[in-house]
């Protein structure tokens, strides 16, 4: 299985996981542990200043064994992204970003408009821009276009766990695509992942799927095995799919009980 | 004077620099970044950087996250 590439990165895991959501931070460094992972996300958020418990997620995550990418997650304009990047910037010493600007509450899909003037400002600003996206192959060209590392189209609403719901589109993506393809968003079980994988996508990015599990580390142990499995079967190269019987077994020689 | 620091404003009582408020804040230098009115501020210029009268400091870190 070949690496994935991104911006001058290169990671032998085509699995990238979230930090949210976990039982407790032990269950999540087992989670990714066992997952392969290499890049984890993190979301960038006031310090509660009245928190006094001391330790924090950073202490959970070995560095020289994953890189973060920091999101800009709950950003809804594309100046409060810009200066979120710039924030994660400053704290954790890198370039590349998940790139997020919502456009609504209740289905957290993004705003194409402000995605793209974001990711403008911060290719400008010298980001690696990582932009979650619709599984529109227009917007995610004109994200291509501007200069963005990857594109990340989402396979169904965040959290939501409803797998691949546009295959078809996630093709077209990854047909017209001269960057990585990373779905992002929606994949409920290892069939999905492995689904995500077989159409061709360079990479998946997930979160609740392995986190809200009733057993996170079981399940990044199947979202492993997935993503490797799809990939492995897209570079394969499946069979066609026909609607007749085509026999596996010689058709000479075959005992037959009446004279023909 | 008062600055707004995470959303809520603070009394300082007395000038001060961004390093040295980090310290009455009792936050670690390293992990966190320090926006002041929606400009950030690279640590190395924490010590020299004086908060004025009216200052919005945003202090972030990073946190679990999707």
């Amino acid at each position: 299985m070949g690496a994935l590439k991104i911006g001058d990165k290169v990671f032998n895991s085509r699995l990238i996981l979230g930090t949210g959501k976990y039982p407790d931070f032990e269950l999540m460094r087992e989670s990714f542990e066992v997952s392969g992972t290499e890049m984890v996300t993190v979301a960038i958020r006031r310090i509660d200043l009245n928190d006094t418990s001391g330790r924090s997620l950073l202490d959970y995550i070995d560095r020289d064994k994953y890189t973060l990418l920091p999101n800009t997650a709950g950003c809804y304009t594309a100046e409060d992204a810009v200066l979120t990047c710039e924030l994660a910037r400053e704290a954790l010493g890198t370039d590349m970003v998940k790139l997020e600007v919502i456009g609504d509450k209740k289905t957290l899909f993004p705003d194409n408009e402000a995605t793209l003037e974001a990711a403008r400002i911060l290719i400008k600003k010298g980001f690696t821009v990582l932009p979650y996206t619709i599984d529109d192959p227009i917007i995610c060209k004109k994200l291509e276009d501007i200069g963005c590392a990857v594109v990340m189209p989402l396979a169904a609403p965040i959290g939501s766990g409803l797998g691949i719901r546009n295959p078809y589109n996630i093709a077209i993506i990854i047909e017209h695509s001269n960057i990585p393809v990373i779905v992002d968003a929606g994949v409920g079980t290892a069939s999905d992942a492995a689904v995500a994988m077989e159409l061709g996508c360079d990479g998946l990015l997930m979160n609740t799927g392995v986190a809200g599990a009733q057993d996170p580390v079981k399940m990044a142990k199947a979202m492993c095995q997935a993503v490797e499995a799809g990939r492995l079967a897209y570079e394969a190269g499946r069979i066609p799919m026909k609607l007749y019987a085509s026999a596996s077994s010689p058709m000479t020689g075959v005992i037959h009980s009446s004279v023909v | 004077m008062t600055v707004t620091v995470n959303g809520k404003i603070r009394a300082l009582n007395r000038e001060m620099s961004i390093a040295e408020l980090l310290q009455e804040l009792s936050l670690p230098p390293e992990g966190i970044a320090v926006a002041v009115n929606a400009s950030v501020i690279p640590r190395k210029n924490h010590p020299a950087s004086m908060l004025s009268d009216g200052d919005v400091v945003e202090i972030i870190r990073a946190v679990a996250g999707g």
